[in-house]
């Protein structure tokens, strides 16, 4: 994958991955020197983690997509199959993304706190880089315009981050009445923020805090079959959307 | 060559080419002309596969390449408007497109190249080059890896005398060696040296599509632009493929 080349060194000159990357790492340095208890500090950095790698994934593919466009037109006229320029260019986005997360989260995490609720943590963080990249370049493909397309991407980001909470907590409260414990693992998987948290949360023991609801997590995540329920929704998470750019890219007119 | 049957694109409520069918041959030097918006760059980006075609279908040498790719290798392209990542230097737009086209061991044709004198700007960032330098750019990109057919969308646009002169010889000296030639222009002086047929477009129909003398003949003009501008203020009327089509248009008969 020649392209993939290409992508990465136009990135890598943009500086915006290098400001993430040292970002991420000033969070965990100071999360792990201010907290002498590190799985605390893990706890602390999987809060932080859930609103930024989504929040930076959304934003990074949509102007890298946009910035692209005069790329993408020089290349569409080369022999170069549409579907491989677009996956490409996803994999040129995701694995600088992640590169930026490994470096800023993944090496203090490996260093201080290696066990199994970090090692998730990376895990979760990883996988959800490939999910707002791939939703963002949804959203990319299908907008025109850029600026429109930043925002749709935001509305998104902070509808899974914060709307979709919202939502979950009203309903409960208005159908409190009933058990509805069960259709909390059917919200959740509808989010992949929710599920992301739950998969490292459950490898931290503080589930008990969750109350009856955090106890049938436990009992479902807690088992081999519900860890590979939440890794397979989350993979679906990313793949979706992705085959949804392709089909739009395939039909796009420049 | 290239043989295209009823190709038809909308952009929304805008019919841009509507049953547009043509059949070009090598040596063949072709002019798109037409008003603004006639749909001659859309039948030149549905050629190269970038807007695809509502309807239709494209043969590249005897096979049907409707949404295929590999027949771009043979088809240089030159846009109206190049369009280059910014930060690139010109020596690594170069680097890349080698780097990704050349496949088989077809030697790089740089002739442009060294009558531009474009190395001598190689390590120049894309953003900072002038619209005429970016032309020639493109210009050398299309013509690099001696592919069988040019495309070219207004490729003296832009260009200074000097420039424009070199690419036109060039041109010239492609078509010689058997080159299918499809361009468009508005500069009709510049198209005249280079063109063996014209294809008219309006309103995304094709009008006509004729050898230059059958043109300059039918026109009594022995200049091409006159010959043009007698069709399009409605002078003459062709027979094609047995209906008279005749052309009404009065935007050059604007009084001054």
């Amino acid at each position: 994958m020649k392209i993939v080349r290409y992508v990465l060194y136009d990135i890598l000159r943009s500086r915006m991955i290098i400001g993430y990357t040292a970002f991420l790492l000033l969070i965990s340095a100071a999360l792990f020197a201010t907290e002498s208890n590190a799985s605390k500090s893990v706890l602390n950095l999987l809060n932080i983690v859930l609103i930024i790698v989504p929040l930076v994934s959304v934003i990074f593919t949509t102007i890298h997509y946009y910035n692209s466009y005069q790329f993408i037109e020089l290349m569409l006229a080369q022999p170069i199959e549409r579907i491989r320029l677009l996956l490409s260019e996803f994999m040129g986005v995701v694995l600088s993304l992640s590169v930026a997360f490994m470096l800023g989260i993944g090496v203090p995490i490996l260093l201080f706190s290696a066990d199994a609720s970090g090692i998730s943590l990376l895990f979760s963080g990883i996988l959800l880089t490939l999910i707002f990249s791939s939703i963002a370049f949804w959203v990319a493909a299908v907008t025109q315009d850029k600026a429109k397309g930043i925002g749709v991407a935001l509305m998104l980001w902070f509808y899974f981050s914060l709307i979709y909470d919202f939502l979950v907590l009203f309903l409960m409260f208005t159908f409190n009445d009933y058990p509805l414990e069960k259709a909390m693992l059917g919200f959740t998987a509808l989010n992949p923020i929710d599920l992301g948290r739950v998969f490292v949360m459950l490898q931290m023991d503080v589930s008990a805090m969750m109350g009856y609801t955090g106890a049938i997590y436990k009992a479902f995540f807690g088992s081999a079959l519900g860890m590979s329920f939440a890794i397979g929704v989350m993979v679906l998470w990313a793949v979706v959307p992705l085959y949804f750019a392709v089909r739009v890219f395939k039909r796009k007119d420049f | 060559m290239i043989d295209i049957q009823n190709i038809s694109k909308r952009f929304g409520k805008l019919k841009a080419l509507d049953g547009v069918s043509a059949t070009f041959n090598e040596g063949q030097a072709v002019s798109l002309i037409g008003p603004n918006g006639s749909g001659k760059t859309t039948l030149i980006k549905c050629l190269l596969g970038m807007v695809i075609p509502d309807d239709g279908v494209m043969r590249f040498k005897g096979t049907d390449v409707t949404s295929t790719c590999d027949y771009r290798r043979d088809i240089g392209y030159m846009p109206q408007i190049g369009r280059y990542p910014d930060n690139m230097r010109i020596s690594q737009i170069f680097d890349m497109m080698i780097d990704l086209r050349k496949s088989h061991n077809i030697l790089l044709d740089e002739e442009l190249l060294d009558a531009f004198d474009l190395k001598k700007q190689f390590d120049k960032p894309m953003r900072t080059l002038s619209g005429g330098t970016i032309q020639k750019v493109s210009a050398c990109l299309a013509f690099l890896f001696d592919p069988s057919v040019l495309i070219l969308d207004e490729p003296t646009a832009g260009l200074d005398p000097v420039a424009s002169e070199i690419l036109k010889a060039k041109v010239l000296k492609e078509k010689k060696r058997g080159k299918l030639i499809l361009m468009t222009s508005h500069i009709l002086s510049d198209l005249e040296e280079m063109t063996t047929d014209v294809m008219y477009l309006q309103d995304g129909k094709m009008q006509f599509f004729k050898p230059v003398e059958e043109l300059k003949a039918a026109t009594n003009e022995n200049r091409l632009a006159r010959a043009i501008a007698s069709v399009m203020t409605g002078g003459v009327s062709f027979k094609m493929n047995g209906h008279a089509t005749s052309l009404t248009l009065k935007e050059l008969s604007i009084k001054i």
